[in-house]
């Protein structure tokens, strides 16, 4: 069973000392009740103290514990198709992460729609100008849920190289954005290696790179990423 | 390029055949640049195409400059060139901030080289040069209800300021 | 204002649009709300009541190169007004420009038109050079032009790649990136980088070339030419590119001339200016390349022009290598380029002026230069204002993108919608270049 949230050291401490575990079992409540308690059942589950109906509806409130759910996200994950949304320089290694050499069509981004209503995937390659901000924005919108957001390149997560008044300073100022790729402009493997921590996000195995190095676990700010924007 | 006898040449005959218009030259890494005065600027740029042994057919490019804080403020230059003998000649016109507060204004030289549609119309984007009789003035690169002209140099960078262990709790929204 | 061309090829078309005239644009570059006056037909019979549709093609448009946005004013299908809209890559490059050193401004300036950075890099760095009266040694101007000419080739496959990529012939551009992905390589071994090298520094280039890196692009050249005889087999005799591509979009030398359009486009109409040749620059004289011209001055014609040049510049290149001279790649005056890295240990000298070289950056003397050079777009020239001091205090460049746009509305006006695509793919407009 996949436990997306590891417990911060400090709650585990607080947790041990208080009552039995099956009485804290007994007063859960329902798939979005507290997280403090799914927390401390995903806890007791670990350490085999769960039982019977318990355990059988601990498991289905899981959030991505159905396997449902775990397909669904499996096949949205291998078949994300990007929309063109070339800005600048950006976009040329993007245009060549679908040519033979560093094919991304293996990757299930198989074919770049033009349409955003038929894209999951907005890869915002190039800076984002303050004339050009609104558009994107509403090519965003214009896109049908689930979709995602790579912010390509330095221009894109930050100003870049350019820091002026002519410049968003960073896309995510008005879009959510789920990875940054960097790079000036990030190498076609960079990019894909982007894609495939999106995939392994939509999924429900979010890698959290420097956070498991330092140990960092639960100093993540945004919301689920394996849940659709807006959903 | 015209050597510098060349340039003086050339502008010998201009300030023959319209009075006034050369107020200096100068002649420097072997570019020869011709300053115009700004009122006669179109006169100064039909004689050098016009003439048969000027011919300087060609303007390549068309940009602005704002010399703050020395004076005359702001400066359009003509980068001309004839290609038949590959010379080129830049023209400068050099116009004052108005004293009321207004664009200052230089007359647009659409009708003489086409190509200047588009690079007037940045210069006038960028510095707040106001070109007289060109057909279509508005902004180009910048939003069209965007104020201020961001090429002068008085104009700020803008951006967002680089946030340090130091200064990151002070600045205003650091947490986005 | 201006009367739709008569050119049109189509019997049926040519009658819609004979006699019609496109009142101007409103002023305010709104071509026309969608309801028109209702024109009647040439040939007389009314009761059929028209409209004048005004579509807006882009910013996010997959056949625009690029965020360029058209509004366009259509009858049918027939173009009657195209206006473009740019700015929405606008970088203020320019601005940012003049808080940096002259080093610095390399990086940034390259950034511009994004498929021609060796040139951006280099037409900058001529226009120093000329303020600092600074010589280029033999060397290095040799490796710049293999460099540059490395990139026009790169930048006309990716030219052609996305333009028969819009006319529908998309095998070419898997084709063409996959060239490109060799010359990428070359560039990387050169400098670590595959775009955005920052490989033309002021007084010469960064880096030598390294060991077998001349016989690898010696190699790349051949490769190249046998290659290019491949898409020339594809595209050059096929029924439909030539349809698609002949006789659209034709305006006569004059009016390009006065629209100030240089490059591939002016010289598709039979104008062989090429600055390489007609004022040559970074020993450009020492290598013996034709020009190619077409003659009529259409899309067919430019599509030549550029493939024909990506033969010469393998050529300029092959010369250039069996040709490279030795001697220092930078200049050896201490207060531009940095001293090598050796001469820090035992030079007093070199550590200083690599302190304030590296720190300060080198000053300019005061001056005005323009340095014109010939980018695979046209005339590709960079204007620097130096005041003294370490940051120059105007860059601007000249850009061939953003001049040649102007010829759009000539070509396009009278056509098809579907010629407006061609149109729009041998212009071959950056838009970075453009917005700058």
């Amino acid at each position: 069973m996949d436990v997306r949230r590891t417990k911060l050291p400090s709650q585990a401490r607080v947790a041990s000392g208080e009552g039995s575990s099956q009485a804290r079992v007994a007063s859960a409540e329902g798939p979005d009740g507290d997280f403090r308690i799914r927390q401390l059942r995903a806890r007791d589950l670990l350490r085999g103290d769960l039982s019977g109906p318990d355990l059988e509806a601990h498991v289905e409130q899981s959030v991505l514990t159905t396997t449902f759910e775990r397909a669904v996200n499996w096949a949205r994950s291998n078949a994300l198709w990007p929309a063109t949304f070339g800005l600048a320089c950006c976009a040329i290694e993007m245009m060549s992460i679908v040519t033979a050499r560093y094919d991304s069509a293996r990757f299930g981004a198989e074919v770049f729609r033009a349409s955003p209503r038929q894209a999951d995937m907005l890869i915002l390659s190039g800076r984002v100008s303050i004339k050009m901000a609104p558009v994107i924005r509403r090519i965003y919108d214009q896109m049908l849920e689930p979709k995602w957001v790579i912010a390509m390149g330095a221009c894109a997560s930050s100003a870049g190289v350019f820091n002026n008044y002519a410049l968003v300073a960073g896309a995510d100022k008005f879009l959510p954005v789920d990875v940054h790729v960097p790079g000036c402009p990030p190498r076609p493997e960079s990019l894909i290696h982007g894609i495939l921590k999106l995939q392994r996000q939509v999924q429900g195995h979010p890698d959290l790179g420097w956070r498991t190095r330092y140990q960092a676990e639960g100093t993540e700010e945004l919301g689920d990423p394996t849940v659709p924007h807006g959903a | 390029m015209p050597d510098a006898t060349g340039l003086e040449l050339i502008a010998h005959d201009l300030r023959e055949q319209v009075l006034g218009a050369v107020t200096d030259t100068q002649h420097h890494r072997g570019i020869a640049t011709l300053i115009v005065d700004p009122e006669r600027i179109l006169e100064a740029l039909a004689w050098l195409r016009d003439t048969p042994n000027q011919a300087y057919s060609f303007l390549a490019s068309l940009h602005g400059n704002d010399y703050l804080p020395a004076a005359p403020r702001f400066g359009v230059h003509y980068e001309l060139l004839n290609m038949d003998r590959v010379e080129r000649l830049h023209v400068k016109a050099l116009l004052d901030e108005p004293a009321d507060g207004g664009l200052p204004e230089l007359d647009s030289c659409v009708e003489l080289f086409p190509t200047a549609s588009f690079q007037e119309r940045e210069t006038y984007d960028m510095f707040g040069i106001r070109f007289r009789g060109h057909p279509d003035l508005r902004r180009i690169l910048m939003p069209e209800e965007y104020e201020g002209w961001p090429q002068r140099r008085d104009f700020p960078m803008g951006g967002e300021p680089v946030l340090f262990t130091h200064n990151e709790t002070q600045t205003p929204r650091w947490y986005e | 204002m201006s009367e739709v061309r008569a050119e049109v090829r189509d019997e049926s078309v040519r009658e819609l649009a004979a006699g019609v005239t496109v009142e101007p644009a409103g002023g305010a570059g709104k071509a026309g709300e969608g309801g028109g006056t209702p024109h009647g037909a040439a040939n007389g019979a009314a009761a059929v009541e028209e409209e004048l549709l005004t579509i807006n093609f882009g910013p996010h448009h997959p056949a625009t190169h690029g965020v360029l946005r058209l509004l366009v004013t259509l009858r049918g299908e027939v173009v009657l007004e195209a206006h473009p809209y740019i700015g929405y890559v606008h970088t203020g490059i320019e601005k940012s420009c003049e808080d940096k050193s002259y080093w610095k401004v390399i990086p940034l300036v390259e950034r511009m038109d994004y498929l021609a950075y060796y040139f951006n890099a280099m037409t900058f760095c001529m226009a120093v050079e000329r303020l600092l009266d600074e010589e280029v040694p033999p060397r290095a101007q040799y490796l710049r032009v293999i460099h540059c000419e490395l990139n026009r080739i790169h930048s006309h496959l990716v030219w052609l790649g996305t333009s028969a990529l819009d006319l529908g012939a998309i095998s070419i551009f898997w084709y063409c990136f996959r060239e490109r992905d060799k010359i990428l390589d070359l560039f990387e071994s050169s400098s670590g980088q595959r775009m955005h090298t920052r490989y033309v520094q002021v007084g010469g280039v960064a880096e030598d070339i390294p060991a077998g890196w001349a016989d690898k692009a010696l190699a790349f050249t051949y490769d190249m030419e046998e290659r290019v005889g491949q898409y020339e087999a594809i595209l050059d005799r096929n029924e439909i590119f030539l349809q698609r591509t002949r006789d659209v979009g034709i305006v006569s030398e004059e009016r390009l001339l006065g629209l100030g359009v240089t490059g591939p486009l002016l010289r598709a109409t039979g104008n062989p200016w090429d600055l390489r040749k007609a004022d040559p620059y970074s020993s450009y004289d020492h290598f013996d390349f034709r020009i190619p011209v077409g003659t009529v001055g259409d899309c067919y014609d430019r599509y030549r022009v550029r493939v024909a040049e990506i033969r010469e510049s393998c050529s300029i290149v092959r010369q250039a290598i069996e040709g490279l001279p030795e001697g220092p790649y930078i200049t050896t005056n201490r207060k531009v380029a940095l001293p090598p890295r050796h001469e820090l240990a035992t030079s007093m000298e070199a550590l200083i002026h690599h302190f304030k070289l590296v720190t300060e950056g080198f000053r300019v003397p005061p001056g005005e230069a323009y340095a014109p050079i010939e980018g695979p777009r046209g005339e590709l020239g960079c204007f620097v204002v130096a005041d003294g001091s370490a940051k120059p205090s105007r860059v601007h460049m000249r850009d061939p993108s953003f001049v040649n746009l102007q010829a759009l509305r000539e070509m396009v006006v009278g056509g098809y919608v579907a010629d407006m695509i061609t149109n729009l793919a041998m212009l071959d407009p950056i838009l970075g270049g453009i917005d700058r």
